[in-house]
């Protein structure tokens, strides 16, 4: 999977969990956290739904690496290296 | 409509213990998650605690009381879209007591302008304890306790800290002498936006999250009583129920943290380790209520719709366990709670503790009993002048009511103290396949609480599933 195929899949999942995201200003470098107004269970949802989709298995101590688009991205593009 | 036990197949994907807001929640989950899930409630109704009961035209809720607006974003998530849209603010909040009378919406806003007007608190004192309390997590250090918290920003106001402390005190039962972190994020949860309840009562809800269960084909089984977990070469193996053995690699258990380990997988199954922790556990205080029914054609003027009310001088939370407790709260039920069902009713809640009432002989415990519904009617009055001529039914529940259809170990209605979670976070690292939700750690308590770790749980068993 490209670095912009990770994106896309990670917005397609935040978007699934709040269809009222907006992703017009969102920085990628910026905590997602206090763009879009997400909590701890909507990181936990984006966990389960990686798990479901791709069987990613992401141990609760990497949470922080998924805390804004590019820390997804990099975190992620390893593990979805063959998706 | 759930069925009795014998329509259960020989085996699941996962069983879930319970049928509380959290077994529930875990149930929907992991059905969603694709897999085949088995529900059993020994009680004949479903909910746990979020329940309820019919007398004389009469429905009673017994947990619903008002819960933090994050509930919209948890049933929209998880839950439907009809439960969500059932969810209304209760905007009349009312405190009673001899250091001060006050109606508020308990909100933020609200609450930053009374203590600035009416309690004369600074406001960068005010917003630095408000950020100070948004800020907490689960896992920041807890050697804080609400007290120091409380004694931190206003010293010595005992009438502050009694406007900060008295509805968490009910909501999950927790003291002064609690860490300040389970405190900080109830409270918070609660000041975003208020207080919320569910219009339609319990009953409608348990009843939408059935019928969503049983369209994701959760196979659900009520007056099951499981009798023991079974674990073979140190996992979970299924359950015991009924005499009949039905098998599963994972077991959700909501039932108390306590009952499950001691009673359900019994202490054969875990390392002393584990069990030092497990016995360290404080099980919190329970409660008693008084149900009051108006008659058909009464009414009552709308003075709240959730009374903090106490004749006590201070806050003091061995005041608010005592039998003899000056301190109640008193949830209004207009007839806008259940629309169609034109009916008023009021639920008094008291916080109280096991052994006083278990105590007693059955001569004794009646006439506190009724000595407690007494308490209760001569302060109803004084909100509700005249209230006695209207009612047309009475009852009360003590922990041991609480006990007798709950099973929580010392009827128990708020779980347990903060240690509580680590041990009901840990047990499938201790027992494979062996996983619990329900009321834990006080932050993990209430409806909101328990529907949020019903989730977390659930990905912890998807996790687990598919690592095996």
């Amino acid at each position: 999977m490209t670095r912009d195929a990770i994106k896309d899949l990670v917005l397609e999942i935040i978007k699934d969990i709040d269809e009222d995201a907006d992703f017009e200003a969102l920085q990628a470098d910026q905590p997602l956290r206090d763009q879009l107004d997400l909590d701890s269970m909507d990181f936990l949802d984006i966990v389960m739904e990686l798990r479901k989709r791709h069987k990613l298995q992401i141990p609760e101590e990497d949470y922080p690496q998924l805390a804004s688009l590019d820390s997804c991205v990099n975190y992620l593009e390893p593990l979805l290296k063959n998706a | 409509m759930p069925f009795s036990l014998d329509k259960a197949a020989a085996s699941y994907d996962v069983i879930v213990i319970g049928s509380g807001l959290g077994g529930l929640t875990s149930a929907k989950r992991l059905s969603y998650c694709g897999y085949k899930v088995l529900l059993l409630e020994f009680h004949h109704q479903l909910g746990g605690l979020a329940t309820w009961f019919k007398r004389n035209g009469h429905i009673f809720d017994i947990s619903l009381h008002g819960f933090p607006y994050g509930m919209v974003k948890t049933c929209k998530k998880y839950w439907t879209k009809e439960i969500t849209e059932s969810i209304v603010q209760l905007k009349n909040i009312v405190f009673d007591n001899p250091q001060f009378s006050l109606k508020t919406t308990f909100d933020r806003i609200d609450f930053t302008a009374l203590l600035n007007k009416k309690f004369k608190i600074p406001q960068p004192v005010i917003d630095r304890f408000f950020a100070t309390v948004a800020g907490m997590n689960f896992y920041d250090d807890q050697t804080m306790t609400t007290r120091e918290l409380f004694e931190e920003f206003f010293p010595g106001r005992t009438d502050v800290h009694r406007l900060l402390m008295e509805p968490i005190t009910y909501a999950n039962g927790s003291t002064l002498d609690d860490p300040a972190i389970t405190y900080g994020i109830v409270f918070s949860n609660f000041m975003n936006k208020g207080v919320f309840t569910f219009e339609g009562g319990t009953d409608k809800l348990i009843r939408l999250m059935t019928e969503d269960l049983e369209r994701n084909g959760v196979m659900i089984c009520t007056n099951a009583k499981v009798d023991r977990i079974v674990v073979e070469k140190g996992k979970v193996r299924g359950v015991e129920v009924n005499g009949r053995v039905i098998t599963a690699p994972a077991v959700v258990s909501n039932s108390g943290i306590t009952n499950t380990i001691y009673d359900l997988a019994g202490r054969e199954a875990f390392t002393s380790d584990f069990l030092e922790q497990a016995d360290a556990i404080r099980v919190n205080n329970s409660s008693c209520q008084v149900y009051i029914g108006l008659k058909k054609d009464a009414d009552i003027e709308d003075r709240g719709d959730l009374l903090f009310t106490s004749s006590a001088p201070v806050f003091d939370s061995a005041e608010l366990l005592d039998m003899q407790t000056h301190s109640k709260t008193f949830s209004v039920y207009y007839p806008k709670t259940r629309p169609g069902h034109d009916r008023y009713a009021i639920v008094a809640s008291m916080n109280s503790r096991y052994e006083d009432w278990n105590r007693l002989s059955p001569v004794a415990y009646e006439s506190e009993k009724q000595a407690l519904i007494a308490r209760t009617l001569i302060d109803l009055n004084r909100y509700f002048p005249g209230v006695n001529d209207k009612i047309d039914w009475l009852e009360a529940a003590t922990p041991k009511t609480f006990n007798r259809y709950t099973l929580h170990t010392h009827g128990t209605s708020f779980g347990t103290k903060f240690e509580g979670l680590a041990v009901s976070r840990s047990i499938f690292k201790e027992v494979p396949g062996l996983f619990h939700v329900g009321s834990v750690g006080i932050i993990m308590s209430g409806w909101l609480g328990a529907i949020n770790y019903g989730v977390i749980v659930a990905n912890d068993v998807d996790s687990y599933i598919r690592s095996i």
